[in-house]
């Protein structure tokens, strides 16, 4: 918050009028903004950077060890101390940021696709598509998430990009089953119907009313399975099953430091409280993204 | 904490009493510093329009405000005693025993998932009274007390088993169980049909009368304040405008506000301002003939049970309606007026029976023929929030129609979106906002100009102002006749308001369960009745019988 | 309640299983991947291509796919689920042996899991000052955001390690349950404590409850006689995602605290390609939670007075 109480001692020169001016101004960026969603934004600017440049934010080499440097506790050199390999964790887990970002947004991105798509179509066209893809639906809803995934992963084999593939298929029944239910409500709604009454096309009112009406609170379910993808991701990376080693992938990071939980508690401990804090960040900032779209 | 009853003070005694309500930053003063009183078995009502602090006022002398809202300032004195800053636990002693809520909604007002009889034994259970099979008997006897058929059955029902009437019955059961000295009803018939709204009125006076209980009323309805109050406290935006015996307010107003909602009640109104459609010289020469023909309307609809009869919510309804005049279609809910006028516009084919609008039999249209059909005929619904596009701006809702018909270039839309918008009163910076913006009234304009821009020769309005304060209502009214007389349109106007029908419509057809009982014109139907059921809707219209206006 | 909707119920969900069953054949048995060659191409096994190929013939892997197809939903009618290549044993012993771990652990998670909630919410309902109320109603959207796999971790570490509280080698047999439970209760309990909150919130927001209070009904009392009921019912529907979560959860639980149950199991099939193991695992959760929402959807109109018909009684 230290840029707030820059924006304070400036308008202090100029005493009162200035200053309650000021802060009209604070309190109204506060209800806007307040310190929890800033700080969220926050953390996600900064994971985003991460993931796009991670060479500003440190020097170490996240792959290759520095010789007589394992298991380091935190300290100045080392931020989040050093693994049994003499690998910075700090470097580990920025570099890892991309793993885990595109991750997430590659398995939300073919959730949101596919799944609205079914969703749209099973909601707009005939009744028959309509119960054909919601028992689809139904058969992908009635097998547990993870079990899925597994399989998937099974199928496609082991990997970053096919980890991404089998959380996002998990996804595609929530997807379709939210767009289709949007597309019924608003398809119900009398303005939808004073729309055809007022001599609309089918697609024209499709486009106009039904789409964009429908569409806002899929986004918004999108921008919070975005959370829980990196959640999902970061298990399957636990469990050995997302990119093989010696990627910095989060999940794995914590996976590797187990082999050191009496020794050296923070390969654990850091990598899983950012997990905790970007998880946390996405949702809270989702949440305002469901509030503002009215 | 007892309450003393003494015959002098009176019952309840609100002094300049202020309420605020958080919106998340600041607190705003909504009710500020109203007074009034109420004597032992006296009936007072509070008079207002949305937003005018009646129903905030009522709760918080039941200390049932909002968490959001606070007492500023003033006193709430019930026998003397100043109950407005009492905790939750001391108002519990007295909640339900000296002072008891008649409430809006009886649809949801009720648990949904106990039963009738539990619900009435536990203000009974609350504070103590009788036990075990005692207290079922007096369950019985209430539900009784109130008109129930049946009370034994009633006890063991839930309440979705029973109609809105039957379940206000029971709330009014509730209230009354432990004779208390104060029930505030709270709009207590509002969300009924006129006749149950009668009845229901009926048995508050009559068990008020019984017991000498004071009832504080809380209505929006000028008509049935004159009808049911002994004095009347008239609020506007918080203040009190107006307070007075009932029958000296109503027959002489002192506030300039009081007098506009006298004036605007259609019920109180008298019948001068109106010239009747037929008494206006013919527009055009084919005037004279029938724009909209119903024969033998048959509406059904499948039920789910494959071995039940459909539903037949419509049962051989004529009509005709000459061009340039209003026809109004009355009923009240259940009466198969909607499903008659949605078959009218075209959104759902008539079992049997022939619908001709403009000389178009609308059997034979389907498709494109059905698309274009619909630049003659618009609908206006009750409800203008939900009937415009909350993306869309102003400029986009009322410019959509010409879309849908091409040929219009976008300099002309332009033009014509803007004459139509300053046609229904609206200025044109309206034009880019977008409807949550807008109050009630002015979204209603909106869809008025909406169905107006394809020049349509007729507009269905669907209970299009039965959702409006009282005094937006007149202006509404009053924009529709002067749209009517300007553009020669003709309206099929449907209501359950008899009172709003005599004040605008030419002919009439009355609506019950499906078939039509009554038709003619207004003046007719209203002197002399065709049936029971006709005569019965008019005396119901709360106020008509009040002495002022006799 | 009719028969015939019962009947349509049930025949309902007898296709979700049908498909869920051809899905994950489709998925597990039809492709590539093939787990008879990973373990037995070992060369230190020292097998010729010959011996392969009879060992193969005798899983059938090479008939077509069709013939597959049907004689896997008929081994699966009589409760046969086929050989676990890895393990070299009938898949129905390995389940069994190793179901009951799992049904103890989630079990236990679950009823925690439901305190956790109804604690949390209704607390927060309870909580008199408006802090409070948002520190008790923040809980559940942590507890979603913490993988289960690193709470397991940070409870050992603590626990076991740190304060040394629960021994890490040769526990009693509560003991060793205690972080597990713990662990997979609390990504089960936030969606149920989000539900449940919202729901109360909703609740408390109806007339009805207004009514109560105008009755003289205490706070608490409304609470527990007109709120719980309405908001509670509304969980049931919900029954079928905490009992995907249940399985995602324990996976990851045994895994972490090297528990040998369902999950475990789960885990080394994937590891090793054992299809056959986890394609059983796939179609039993996918019975089990259509069994779960059958129950619930004719549970639902015997707790919920609204949905029930009583013939005759509406007037």
């Amino acid at each position: 918050m230290t840029s707030f109480d820059t924006i304070h001692s400036e308008a202090g020169a100029d005493r009162h009028a200035k200053r309650s001016s000021a802060r009209d101004r604070l309190d109204r960026l506060q209800r806007r903004l307040p310190p929890g969603r800033a700080l969220s934004w926050l953390i996600l600017t900064v994971v985003f950077f991460w993931a796009v440049a991670p060479a500003i934010f440190t020097t170490y080499n996240p792959v290759e060890g520095i010789g007589g440097a394992q298991l380091k506790r935190p300290d100045a050199a080392h931020l989040l101390g050093t693994d049994a390999l003499g690998r910075d964790l700090y470097a580990r887990i920025v570099y890892g940021a991309v793993h885990s970002l595109t991750g997430a947004f590659v398995a939300v991105a073919l959730g949101l696709v596919v799944g609205t798509a079914f969703g749209v179509v099973a909601g707009s066209v005939g009744r028959r598509l309509d119960d054909a893809i919601m028992r689809l639906v139904d058969v992908l809803l009635s097998i547990p998430p993870l079990l899925l995934s597994l399989s998937i992963i099974i199928l496609l084999g082991f990997g970053t990009v096919n980890a991404a593939i089998a959380v996002g298929v998990t996804s595609v029944a929530g997807f379709a089953r939210l767009a289709r239910s949007e597309v019924v409500r608003v398809r119900r709604s009398d303005y939808v119907e004073a729309a055809f009454g007022s001599g609309g096309t089918f697609w024209a009112v499709l486009w106009r009313h039904v789409l964009p009406n429908s569409l806002t609170s899929v986004i918004a379910f999108a921008a919070l399975q975005f959370g829980s993808a990196v959640l999902q991701i970061s298990t399957l990376g636990f469990l050995g099953y997302g990119a093989p080693p010696p990627t910095p992938e989060w999940g794995l990071l914590i996976a590797e430091g187990r082999n050191y939980i009496s020794t050296a508690w923070w390969l654990t401990t850091a990598p899983g409280i950012v997990v905790v804090l970007v998880v946390l960040a996405a949702n809270r900032v989702s949440q305002s993204f469901a509030k503002v779209i009215p | 904490m007892t309450v003393l009853t003494d015959p002098r003070v009176p019952v309840l005694e609100v002094s300049d009493l202020a309420i605020s309500y958080h919106d998340g930053a600041h607190y705003h003063e909504v009710v500020h510093g109203v007074s009034f009183r109420v004597e032992p078995g006296e009936v007072v009502a509070l008079v207002g329009e949305s937003g005018s602090g009646k129903t905030t006022t009522a709760q918080s002398i039941i200390g049932l405000l909002a968490a959001n809202g606070r007492v500023d300032r003033g006193t709430i004195r019930l026998n003397g005693t100043d109950i407005s800053r009492w905790s939750d636990k001391q108002l519990d002693t007295i909640r339900g025993a000296r002072i008891s809520l008649v409430p809006q909604d009886p649809g949801s007002s009720l648990n949904p998932v106990k039963t009738i009889g539990a619900q009435v034994g536990e203000i009974l259970a609350i504070h103590g009274k009788l036990r075990g099979k005692d207290r079922e008997r007096q369950v019985v006897t209430l539900l009784e007390r109130v008109g129930l058929s049946e009370p034994e059955l009633r006890a063991r029902q839930f309440p979705h088993e029973l109609s809105g009437g039957m379940r206000q019955r029971v709330l009014i059961a509730i209230a009354i169980a432990l004779k208390p000295q104060l029930i505030i009803a709270d709009e207590p018939t509002s969300a009924l049909d006129v006749t149950v709204q009668k009845r229901i009125l009926d048995l508050i006076d009559e068990l008020r009368r019984e017991f000498s209980t004071a009832v504080l009323l809380v209505t929006h309805d000028l008509g049935i304040a004159a009808d049911r109050a002994d004095r009347v406290v008239v609020l506007q935006g918080g203040h009190v405008q107006e307070e007075g015996r009932a029958i000296d307010v109503l027959a002489s107003p002192r506030s300039a506000y009081t007098r506009q909602l006298i004036a605007n009640a259609p019920s109180l109104a008298r019948l001068v301002t109106r010239m009747p459609a037929t008494a206006r010289p013919p527009v055009g020469a084919a005037a004279a003939e029938d724009i909209v023909v119903v024969e033998q309307l048959v509406q059904e609809f499948p039920r789910p049970g494959l071995r039940e009869a459909p539903l037949r919510a419509v049962d051989n309804v004529s009509f005709r309606v000459r061009r340039g005049t209003t026809h109004a279609i009355v009923g009240e809910s259940g009466s198969g007026k909607t499903t008659t006028i949605r078959a009218v516009v075209g959104f759902q084919k008539p079992t049997s029976g022939r619908i001709r609008v403009d000389g178009r039999e609308l059997a034979a249209l389907n498709g494109e023929a059905l698309r274009q059909f619909r630049r003659r005929i618009q609908l206006v619904y009750q409800n203008p929030s939900a009937s415009l596009d909350p993306r869309q701006t102003i400029f986009d809702i009322i410019e959509e129609p010409l879309l849908n018909f091409g040929a219009v270039t976008r300099p002309e839309r332009r033009e014509r979106v803007m004459s139509i918008l300053s046609r229904v009163g609206l200025p044109e910076a309206t034009a880019l906002r977008r409807p949550h913006a807008f109050s009630g009234g002015q979204r209603q304009r909106v869809a008025i100009a909406r169905a107006l821009i394809l020049e349509p020769q007729v507009v269905v309005l669907d209970e299009a102002v039965s959702a409006l304060d009282v005094t937006v209502q007149a202006r509404i009214l009053d924009l529709l006749d002067e749209l009517q007389q300007d553009l020669a349109l003709t309206y099929l106007f449907v209501s359950h308001d008899l009172a709003v029908v005599r004040q605008i419509a030419d002919t009439v057809s009355v609506l019950r369960g499906g078939r039509l009982v009554d038709e003619g014109p207004v003046a007719q139907v209203f002197e002399r009745p065709g049936s029971d059921y006709t005569r019965e809707l008019i005396n119901a219209i709360p106020g008509r019988t009040h002495p002022a206006f006799a | 309640m009719t028969s015939r909707y019962l009947l349509n119920r049930i025949g309902q969900a007898l296709l979700v299983l049908w498909a869920a069953f051809t899905v994950s054949f489709i998925l597990l048995q039809a492709m590539p991947g093939d787990a008879i060659r990973i373990k037995f191409q070992n060369p230190e096994l020292g097998l010729t291509p010959q011996q392969i190929a009879d060992i193969r013939a005798s899983y059938a892997a090479d008939s077509p796919l069709w013939l597959q197809y049907i004689g896997a939903i008929g081994n699966f009618l009589t409760g046969n689920f086929g050989y676990s290549v890895h393990a070299g044993v009938p898949v129905s012993a390995s389940l069994a042996a190793h179901l009951p771990v799992t049904l103890k652990l989630a079990t236990l998670g679950f009823l925690l899991a439901s305190i956790f909630a109804v604690a949390i919410a209704f607390l927060s309902s309870l909580a008199r000052f408006a802090w409070l109320r948002s520190a008790i109603q923040s809980i559940p959207s942590l507890f979603v955001s913490v993988p289960t796999f690193w709470l397991g971790i940070m409870l050992i570490q603590i626990f076991s390690f740190r304060l040394k509280l629960v021994p890490v080698i040769n526990p009693g047999p509560w003991q060793e349950f205690l972080l597990p439970v713990i662990t997979l209760a609390v990504p089960i309990s936030a969606p149920l404590a989000q539900v449940l909150v919202r729901n109360i919130d909703d609740v408390l927001t109806r007339p009805f409850v207004a009514v109560a209070r105008a009755k003289g009904a205490a706070r608490n009392r409304v609470l527990w006689r007109h709120v719980a009921k309405n908001a509670l019912l509304p969980t049931l529907t919900i029954a079928g995602v905490l009992f995907g979560e249940l399985i995602a959860g324990a996976v990851v639980t045994e895994t972490v605290f090297g528990l040998n149950g369902i999950g475990g199991l789960t885990e080394r099939a994937v590891g090793t390609q054992d299809a056959a193991v986890l394609q059983a695992i796939v179609v039993l959760s996918a019975a089990a939670f259509v069994i779960i929402s059958l129950i619930v959807d004719l549970l639902y109109p015997i707790l919920d007075p609204r949905l029930r018909t009583n013939p005759g009684a509406a007037a």
